[in-house]
């Protein structure tokens, strides 16, 4: 009877202690929430746009961390975005919403030198210092670091920029899916 | 001669190289017009530096290297530059690329011209005049001061191509001559020159003319024949058993690899001082006369092609060999620097393939898969768009040869399933960049933004405390302050008031002696 009994304890005192080493040992790491906004912003195509309703994409994937936005607010990052971000979250894959706009080939804002007065509302409006000016001096956009946001339009009193959509070289050229 | 090393894999397509070799190299008549276009290296796009209406000599450099790697471009004749405009590219896009386009005045007249004496140089130097020289397929700008072994690489195993087989045949001395510029710059220690056997003539008058050069560190190496040995890559492997892993450059392993054509091109800019005007181009394919024919750059092929009198039911240009090929998108695109064959195609030379198959596993690309991947894999990851898996199979170490398509019992176009990955994978990581510095610029001028605003505030903050700070010190009562500021009231008050008073007030001078009539305009 008190062998049983002390059989048992020892057992239950081993089986329990090397339950507790295991749960210490192979816990599931939780990601932290820095860590999960960056994975969420490293999707993100920074064109910090503002188009999500949120003052760019570091923002707006905070948003989406807590919960508050959805997933399918970014109109740069289209359909393939949208498809990332649900692959990382385990969400459902949505179309993208219609109140925050859609989506386009990406464009390069280009200023009409002719045009420009100098007025350098645009070089603040600029979210990467991507437009090169001073007062009263031309503006010109640096093409390489555009991200086709298209903030720098509207603050234009003499609406000399436009957007261009990015036209295919030999370099950028893809080779097409082949067709059977 | 020692032990040669193996690659696995490899198939032996028909060569088809016969029928180009029955004649010597000709000369092509001048074109009407010639299209050069500036970018023809990897790297940066050379800037242009002629406007239309200048007349340039033949050899006069029309685009300059802009940044490093890249090469200049001279004019292929004498002659007026008719535009600097956007002209079709030999590229299977069908784009348009900046190009420079001249009519030849028919004088052929040399720009002056000096050999370059590269003892004295440095490294450097040779380096920038080679490149200046539009000397292209030196390996960019890994330039190596000192090397263990330069590899020239006459092995040429696509078939149909037999462009360096004839330059080697006819130039031997001269491909010589550059090899051992490139040893003496680049202080290899031997050289290897790797021919394939299928080439005797070759073989033989490079074997002679090494010997007559008596060289002991140069030596030609008769390599046996399996496409696609001719593949840089490969060669060394053969010739080295170096293996270089896809991303590396060759000199960080001690070789250096170059076609017998650059060293060629590399002797005529040393030694006799001439750019890179023209080069060795195979017309063959559906053509009655099939030959080597030297062309300046930016011969339309069209030109090129009439010379070897292409048969009626010819449909479409191929440039290079059927098996890397590229198909032009028209028959007007120039030639460039890297141009060694145009192949002309009829739907009886090249009857479209049977329609695409499903893969059936079968594992007969593997075997035939020179660097060592397993095609169908990759296959299979580019048909469902899943580049991360493809890249993880390694397949940028795919050199495109072709040689799994041309296995395949399914007639699945293996290459442009790999073609379609690969630039898809580029683009999609210059996309990455292009998002990565996005964001950090936004998070600068967000930091610059907090910056600015916290400089503002203790501004404002440090005046006011000095303002304070100055009523204290000077122990002058708070009244007084007030009346200053009553004071410098008054003094603008005065000075808005003298703005504002009457013209009338002030007497205009030299009025006496006027008429009525201007005195009324005043």
């Amino acid at each position: 009877m008190l062998a049983t009994a002390l059989v048992m304890a020892l057992l239950a005192i081993v089986l329990c202690s090397a339950l507790g080493l295991a749960s210490g040992r192979f816990r599931v790491k939780e990601i932290s929430l820095a860590e999960r906004i960056a994975a969420i912003d490293a999707i993100l195509p920074q064109t910090q746009c503002g188009k999500c309703s949120y003052p760019g994409c570091k923002p707006y994937a905070q948003a989406i961390a807590s919960g508050e936005a959805d997933i399918n607010q970014c109109p740069p990052g289209g359909k393939e975005g949208i498809r990332k971000l649900a692959d990382l979250l385990g969400r459902e894959v949505k179309p993208l919403s219609a109140e925050h706009g859609v989506e386009k080939p990406k464009a390069l804002a280009l200023i009409d030198e002719q045009v420009c007065i100098g007025c350098t509302l645009c070089i603040q409006a600029c979210p990467v210092d991507a437009i090169l000016g001073a007062a009263k001096q031309m503006h010109t956009v640096i093409a390489d670091q555009c991200t086709g946001c298209e903030l720098c339009v509207p603050p234009c009193p003499v609406d000399c920029i436009s957007m261009v959509p990015l036209a295919e070289t030999v370099d950028t050229w893809k080779c097409r899916y082949p067709v059977a | 001669m020692k032990g040669l090393f193996r690659f696995n894999g490899g198939v032996k397509p028909a060569s088809n190289k016969d029928v180009s070799t029955q004649q010597p190299i000709a000369s092509l008549p001048l074109p009407e017009v010639l299209v050069i276009p500036l970018h023809q290296n990897v790297g940066g796009t050379p800037r242009p530096l002629v406007a239309p209406g200048d007349h340039v000599l033949k050899g006069q450099r029309i685009g300059t290297a802009d940044g490093n790697p890249s090469t200049a471009v001279h004019a292929s004749t004498s002659g007026t530059v008719l535009a600097v405009a956007m002209r079709c590219m030999p590229h299977p896009s069908g784009l348009d690329a900046l190009c420079i386009v001249l009519e030849p005045d028919g004088r052929d007249e040399w720009i002056e011209h000096h050999p370059f004496d590269y003892r004295t140089a440095t490294l450097a130097q040779t380096r920038n005049y080679l490149r200046d020289a539009g000397i292209v397929g030196i390996g960019g700008e890994s330039f190596p001061s000192h090397l263990d072994t330069l590899v020239i690489n006459g092995a040429e195993s696509e078939p149909f191509i037999t462009c360096d087989d004839m330059l080697m045949r006819e130039r031997a001395a001269q491909i010589l001559r550059g090899t051992t510029i490139m040893r003496d710059v680049l202080a290899a220690r031997r050289v290897l020159i790797g021919i394939e056997d299928n080439k005797p003539e070759a073989i033989a008058a490079m074997t002679d003319a090494a010997n007559r050069l008596g060289d002991p560190a140069v030596t030609v190496v008769v390599i046996p024949t399996i496409y696609p040995s001719g593949s840089a890559e490969l060669l060394i492997r053969v010739l080295t058993g170096i293996e270089v892993p896809h991303g590396k450059c060759q000199t960080d392993y001690g070789v250096l690899c170059f076609g017998v054509s650059t060293a060629y091109a590399i002797h005529e800019a040393i030694d006799l001082g001439q750019p890179l005007i023209s080069r060795i181009v195979t017309v063959t394919g559906n053509v009655e006369t099939a030959r080597n024919i030297d062309v300046r750059i930016g011969t339309s092929m069209n030109h090129l092609v009439a010379q070897a009198r292409p048969r009626p039911d010819s449909d479409r240009l191929i440039m290079g060999g059927p098996m890397t090929g590229l198909q032009m998108p028209n028959r007007d695109v120039p030639v460039v620097k890297a141009t060694t064959a145009v192949l002309v195609g009829s739907p009886t030379l090249f009857p479209p393939p049977p329609p695409e198959m499903p893969c059936i596993r079968c594992g007969d690309c593997v075997t035939a898969c020179p660097a060592d991947l397993q095609p169908f894999e990759l296959y299979r990851f580019a048909q469902a768009k899943l580049f991360a898996e493809a890249k993880d199979y390694h397949l940028f170490d795919c050199i495109e040869c072709g040689g799994c398509a041309y296995v395949c019992p399914s007639h699945i176009p293996l290459v442009d399933y790999y073609r379609f990955a690969k630039s898809e994978i580029r683009t999609r990581e210059h996309d990455k960049k292009c998002a990565d510095e996005a964001r950090e610029r936004f998070e600068f001028r967000q930091f610059r933004e907090e910056r600015e605003k916290l400089e503002r505030a203790a501004k404002l903050a440090a005046r006011s405390a000095v303002g304070r700070d100055a009523a204290t010190a000077t122990g002058m009562p708070e009244p007084v302050l007030a009346q200053l500021d009553d004071a410098k009231r008054a003094l603008i008050t005065a000075a808005l008031n003298r703005v504002a008073s009457p013209r009338q007030a002030v007497v205009p001078d030299n009025t006496e002696g006027l008429t009525t009539a201007p005195r009324a305009d005043g």
